[in-house]
């Protein structure tokens, strides 16, 4: 092991999977879509060296209920998919919501809906990550721009998701998931790795959803002793269904609770040029790459634009966001899709001019485009 | 034999809040638990180490009144939820209980890769020829001409053998039993779970409420009755006709082979991989 980080040239998914060995997965399973199969190939040559499991599944519904039993066992588990396979993981994504399974579900996204476009880039999918699976619950999504962010996001999404007993779902897309770029790979001892909070009490003190400050039960692993039942019906603090409107209240609005809490934690956004910014873009995915070249290229023309990178979709950073909004004359919001964080960028501030670029043509959306926005704004 | 009840009860039954349970009078889902508890006591395996995990219906519901680690997933799912649970910790005695529409319509495709991949699991599926749960509706098992609640004028489509199935698919272990069988019925779950790879015990069981009642088939009672009437062993059906097995419920053990251990073999993987890197 080297104190040193290590300079490698990776592609966007190779670096999703060194991200999620660091980050201490050793668990996957999955089932091959473009552009997300190599995450899952790369797993079944990783994983085994490192005494962990691969698995392909029959489908991706089997494939999210066999990372949410790897998980319960105590596994650190990963899935990997596209926006069909992601549209089968939902009802076991909800299943881990509800049941508080730590588990990450990377979505390289790719134009939808249906088969879509194949393997067109697109960002269609991020109301899906938010709202997907049925019913009101708590979910993180995290969204990357680089080969590097790749690998740091993967350690994030890891760590939150062992944090807050939360699925935490990596939304990528066809032009991150397939770059090649330099990245430099921290050395493993410099890389926080967060594990769940285990039961420190007598197996029979043990109440499996008990509330805290924190709004997080420890999580006992099947097999330690601590035996309890674990449903996706709605349950008491005992983990047994329950239909007591107090008990359903107290369990639902915990669930929010939590990620309330960890607000600070969770909402991530990194900003370029802002400090003097008088128009701002706020970009996401591989759209804030062309996003960072066209603010530099209107700063040559004297336009002080800035940019304000999304890495959390949602919660929507609107702490983060607000400011910018301020600050800034008008905002534009790029995106691949059709308006999706645009109107969440909306909602943060009714009075704010909000300038969109929307394609869903399957095609990138470039520096020059948003350049020439700029320059109009 | 009282004492023995007590003591089984006592030792594997949850005490706190779950009775009376959700099944209906003289339904076969509780013999079925009954013979899973015993067979369970008669291995003596530990409490910690047993998972039992369910899908969705009325068979779905049997592992929250059972003092193991216990899940109840989605419908259809159970067994994936166990692959990732065996895989991640093969020391685990990992089983699932499922219903015939849970295990083998919207659950099926994993039922059959199940049994194909032969990871060591113990699929134990109560097949009431029906879905209950929801009212009654046909399932993959709810014989030619029957009515249900999706089938007023009689059911036109064929259904299942889950048994023979699985044995098509490459489970190790497969056989076939009944809520009148009792005794048997203990022994072949007993069976299951003691296997190393994947094994199935089908198990005929009575809704007289959303099956027996529609089809005229009487109370509880009567349709055991049926059951014993219709039943014959594995090897006397050996000597049988395709006409004198007509309506007949083969019961004991279909398939009992030896196949390479999937937890063993991904082992080998590991170490193979852990000497190249
Ligand atoms: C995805 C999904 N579809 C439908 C249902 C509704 N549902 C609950 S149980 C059930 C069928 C139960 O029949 P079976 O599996 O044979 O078990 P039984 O109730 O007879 O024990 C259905 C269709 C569901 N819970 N989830
Ligand atoms: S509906 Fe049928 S299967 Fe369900 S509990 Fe009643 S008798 Fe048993």
């Amino acid at each position: 092991m080297t104190e040193q980080a290590t300079r490698q040239v990776l592609q966007g998914n190779e670096a999703i999977v060194e991200g999620a060995l660091a980050a201490g997965c050793r668990f996957f399973a999955g089932y091959p879509i473009t552009p997300a199969s190599e995450i899952a190939e790369l797993m079944s040559l990783r994983l085994p060296a490192a005494g962990g499991t691969f698995i392909q599944m029959e489908d991706e519904i089997a494939s999210m209920g066999a990372v949410i039993g790897a998980s319960l066992a105590g596994v650190k588990s990963l899935t990997a998919t596209s926006g069909p396979g992601f549209s089968l993981m939902q009802e076991n994504l909800g299943y881990a919501c509800v049941a508080e399974v730590p588990c990450v579900v990377v979505n390289v996204m790719r134009a939808g809906p249906s088969t879509g476009l194949p393997t067109s880039p697109a960002q269609g999918d991020v109301m899906q990550a938010r709202w997907g699976t049925h019913g009101d619950h708590p979910i993180i999504v995290l969204s990357v721009s680089t080969v590097s962010d790749c690998f740091d996001i993967t350690v994030h999404a890891f760590n939150l998701s062992e944090k807050y007993r939360v699925p935490v779902i990596i939304l990528s897309d066809e032009v991150v998931s397939h770059t090649r770029e330099a990245v430099f790979l921290p050395a493993p001892e410099k890389i926080e790795v967060v594990e769940r909070i285990r039961p420190s009490v007598p197996p029979e003190w043990y109440i499996p959803y008990e509330d805290n400050s924190r709004g997080v039960p420890a999580m006992a692993v099947l097999g330690d002793g601590y035996r309890h039942h674990v449903t996706g019906l709605i349950h008491d603090n005992k983990g047994f269904p329950t239909d007591r409107p107090e008990e359903v209240n107290a369990f639902q609005r915990r669930q929010f609770r939590k990620i309330t809490n960890g607000f600070y934690e969770i909402q991530m956004t990194k900003s370029f040029m802002m400090e003097d910014a008088e128009v701002a873009v706020i970009a996401y995915g591989s759209v804030s790459r062309s996003a960072l070249h066209a603010i530099k290229a209107a700063r040559e023309k004297g336009v002080k634009a800035g940019l304000l990178q999304l890495i959390t979709l949602f919660p929507f950073p609107k702490r983060n966001v607000d400011p910018v909004l301020r600050q800034c004359r008008a905002v534009l919001v790029p995106e691949m899709n059709m308006g999706q964080i645009s109107r969440e960028v909306k909602r943060v501030n009714l009075s704010s001019k909000v300038v969109t670029i929307n394609r869903v043509d399957g095609q990138f959306i470039t520096p020059t485009e948003i350049y020439n926005k700029l320059l109009s704004m | 034999m009282p004492e023995k009840v007590e003591r089984l009860r006592h030792d594997y039954l949850r005490h706190d809040k779950k009775f009376p349970h959700v099944w209906c009078p003289g339904c076969g889902n509780g013999i079925v638990l009954g013979a899973l508890i015993r067979a369970i006591d008669s291995l003596k395996l530990e409490k910690d180490e047993l998972v039992l995990a369910s899908g969705i219906g009325c068979a779905g519901r049997m592992p929250v009144y059972v003092d193991f680690n216990t899940l109840h997933t989605t419908h259809g799912r159970a067994l994936t939820f166990a692959t990732g649970i065996k895989l991640a910790n093969p020391s685990l005695n990992v089983l699932t209980v499922m219903g015939d529409g849970d295990a083998t319509a919207i659950g099926g495709n994993h039922f059959i890769h199940a049994a194909r991949r032969n990871l060591d699991l113990t699929a134990i599926i109560i097949n009431n020829q029906i879905y209950g749960m929801t009212g009654g509706q046909y399932s993959p098992t709810t014989p030619y001409g029957s009515k249900a609640a999706t089938a007023a004028y009689g059911h036109i489509e064929h259904a299942f053998s889950i048994a023979e199935l699985a044995v098509t698919a490459g489970a190790s272990f497969v056989a076939r039993g009944t809520v009148y069988h009792v005794p048997l019925l203990d022994k072949l779950i007993a069976q299951g779970i003691s296997k190393k790879g994947f094994s199935v015990i089908e198990i005929i069981s009575n809704c007289h409420i959303q099956y027996g009642r529609r089809n005229k088939m009487g109370d509880p009672v009567t349709m055991m009755q049926g059951f014993k009437d219709r039943a014959v062993t594995v090897e006397k059906a050996a000597t049988l006709s395709a006409e004198e097995l007509h309506d007949r419920i083969t019961i004991g053990v279909l398939t009992d082979v030896d196949k390479p251990n999937y937890t063993e073999e991904l082992q080998k993987i590991r170490d193979i991989a852990k000497d190249k890197s």
